[in-house]
Formats: C-alpha cells, structure tokens, sequence
C-alpha cells in the first residue's frame, strides 16, 4: 500500500518517519552494491579509476570489490567479452547469490564494439545473461560508470517485490541462473539464449532488395 | 641501430657452409632486407647468430598465410615441396632478432613450410630461444603451422574443441551477422541476406 507523500512528509516534520519494507529493502540494497572484481579489457582500467580517490565509488557503497562471486552483488561487465571468455562470464553470474545486477559497460560488452566481426567476440553479453544497465562508451569515462551506478541505483529503488509486477529475483518462478554455453567447433553452442535474447525483426531502410 | 645483414649472412655462410640461406630484398621505403632460411638449417642458424654475432634477443615471431604463391616474392622453398609450394601456397614464419648487447636490430628471418596441409611444418626454435614457445604456439593455433620439436603444442587463444585456424586467409567465420545502421561493402552483403529491405 502506497503512502500518501503529503502525510509521510507531514509526520516525518514531526519526527515519525513512514516507510514500508519494500522502500526500507531496497534502500538497502541499492544503497551497499558489491562489485565481483573482475575485469576483461581496457574498460577495466576506468572502472579502476572510478573506485580511486578522484572518483570515489565508495561515496554510493560500492567500493567492497568482492573476489567471490558468492558475495558479489553487482556485476560489471568491462570490456570485450571473447567467445572463450563468455561461459566463464555467465558461470560466474550463476554462482552469485541473488538479488544480482549486472552492468555492461562499453561497446564491447553491450554489442561487441570495434571487435563486433571478429571470430572471437562476443556480440554482446546480453545474449546469456540479463543485464540491468548499459553504459555506452569506448571506454566510458568513470563518470559515466558513475551515472550507470546512480541509474541502477534509482531502478532498485523503484523494484516491486511483490505482487504481479515484482522484479525477477523476487519472483518464485524467475530465473536465477542460466544455461553456461559450451565450446563448438567453431562458435557457443548456442550462440545466444534464446530465452532471454529475442531482438525485434529489422528491415532495411529504403535499399533495394 | 639497422643491423649490417650482409655481414651476419657472411657470417653465417663462413659457419655453416651447408646452411640454405638467401637474402630477400625489400624495395620498399623500409628497405628492411630478410633472410630465408632452410628449414633443415634453421635451428643452426639461429644458435650460430646467438652465440657468436650475439643476437640474444628473439623478439618477435609470427606467421603469414600465402595461399597464393604468386603474390608471395620469388617463391623459394628449399628443397623437396618446392613444387608443392608453388602450387598450394604456403605458411611463412617470420622472426625479429635483436642484439641487446650491439644495440643492433631488427634481424629478420623467414621460414617457410612446405604447403598449407598436413605438411605445414617449419622446425620449433625452443631449443634455442625459449621465447618462442608461446608465441610458436600462437602461430600454431591461429595459422596452422605445426612446429615440429616443439614441447607443447596446443592452442593458446582459441578453446581446445575449435577446429580449423581462424587467421587463414580462407577461413570463414560462422555466418551471424547482426544488424548495423550503416551497412556497406561486405556488410551490406550480408545484411541483404539476413534482412529483407523495406518494401
């Protein structure tokens, strides 16, 4: 039940603070997310710097890069993730204990990049793993990590946790892990997962056939 | 400093006179010159540059796919599958020698194996400069060279089950093409192919 913002605005004037459990759990978590400390390409070098003195993560409690995926809340994809990267990537989501984010930060993680032909890139760690937030960029400055950890930080502010519309970690029949993809002869088998990666069919604009 | 080459080719030929050695000339602006080096020779000429015109450091090795021969220089291949070479083309083996103590450098070798099948064979150098290994190894996985005495000959990018070598000029990677805003060329190629145009 929503509280009407007038009244809790009132009372708190008077020293009661109003708050239900959803806004006090979530507070909670957005305000402490844990990082897993782990990094693939140069877009890890910015993360690095965010979490410097310049630019301080831990001013938004998000500092603690834990090495254990068991203690990790947040994960944050940066860099180029290669084919024979990816069924680590996606292990360690599994093995993170849930509520879980994860943050793709930069081109690569979110579309392959520069790298998007090659035989070895991934094109784009959404095709096995849900991701919360993408933060464009080649690499994105830590100010841009740093507007990624706010957005993200607003969306689990606003999670449902219950009722019909509550948020996939809330949700009995949500899924908490995904399928790790195998090595092929040439490329993951599968190449996407299908049940989370269902782009739009596209047309050409104008071209001929 | 630029290395004198003809005096290391010199040398070489006054060591080991049974060594197939040959200058390759680059006209270009660089006018960085290379020998070719028999396969059955290479192992001895690159000791005999270590340990006596002290070229201690190997820098750099790498591969070049020339599946036509006819774009490659003046195809000479020592030995038996000259012919072949000249046909089927070949994988080359390149390696950057420097001397850390003359200041002089690079030195370029070449090696080159007989086809690009199951004889895509150039000698390992491990033997000699163990900073081969990884990068006879990369050689291997990405071109297909197979370096024989090498002792641990295993791909080194690519994952175990991949077959075939992704650096070949003829290799052709899995078809999926995604959507690009601005596709051209070979893109657009392919973005006819996996999405109709507007109609």
């Amino acid at each position: 039940m929503a509280i009407d913002p007038q009244l809790a605005a009132d009372l708190k004037s008077q020293g009661v603070h109003v708050t239900s459990f959803e806004q006090l759990i979530n507070w909670g978590r957005s305000s402490s997310l844990w990082p897993l400390q782990f990094g693939l390409a140069c877009c890890a070098i910015e993360m690095i710097a965010a979490t410097m003195a310049k630019y301080d993560m831990a001013r938004f409690g998000a500092e603690v890069f834990r090495p254990s995926p068991r203690q990790a809340d947040l994960m944050i994809v940066a860099g180029t993730v290669t084919k024979k990267m990816a069924p680590q990537v996606v292990r360690l989501y599994n093995q993170m204990a849930e509520p879980k984010y994860v943050i793709a930060m930069g081109a690569c993680a979110i579309s392959g990049g520069p790298f998007k032909d090659g035989y070895n890139v991934l094109k784009g760690i959404d095709r096995f793993i849900p991701v919360d937030v993408v933060i464009p960029g080649c690499p994105p400055r830590p100010e841009a990590l740093l507007e990624g950890l706010m957005t993200l930080r607003d969306k689990i502010a606003k999670e449902k946790l219950m009722g019909k519309h509550r948020v996939r970690h809330a949700d009995p029949n949500g899924a908490a892990s995904f399928p790790v993809p195998e090595y092929g002869a040439h490329d993951l088998e599968p190449a996407v997962n299908r049940d989370i990666w269902n782009p739009p069919a596209i047309t050409r604009e104008g071209g001929e056939a | 400093m630029s290395v004198d080459i003809g005096a290391a080719l010199q040398g070489i030929h006054a060591a080991l006179p049974a060594a197939k050695v040959a200058m390759r000339t680059n006209p270009g602006p660089s006018n960085q010159h290379s020998l070719l080096v028999g396969n059955e020779s290479l192992v001895d000429v690159l000791r005999f540059l270590r340990d006596h015109l002290d070229f201690d450091l190997l820098s750099n090795v790498s591969g070049v796919d020339w599946p036509d021969p006819a774009k490659a220089d003046a195809v000479a291949v020592f030995g038996e599958g000259e012919e072949t070479a000249r046909e089927h083309g070949f994988l080359e083996v390149v390696y950057h020698l420097y001397s850390t103590s003359r200041r002089v450098g690079p030195l370029v070798l070449r090696a080159r194996s007989a086809d690009r099948g199951e004889n895509a064979c150039v000698p390992s150098v491990v033997s000699v400069f163990r900073s081969a290994e990884f990068q006879e190894r990369e050689i291997f996985d990405l071109y297909g060279v197979i370096f024989t005495g090498h002792p641990d000959l295993r791909r080194i990018l690519m994952w175990d089950e991949f077959v075939d070598h992704p650096m070949r000029k003829d290799y052709v990677a899995p078809d999926d093409y995604e959507y690009e805003p601005t596709p051209h060329d070979d893109v657009l190629v392919k973005a006819k192919r996996h999405y109709p145009a507007e109609s």
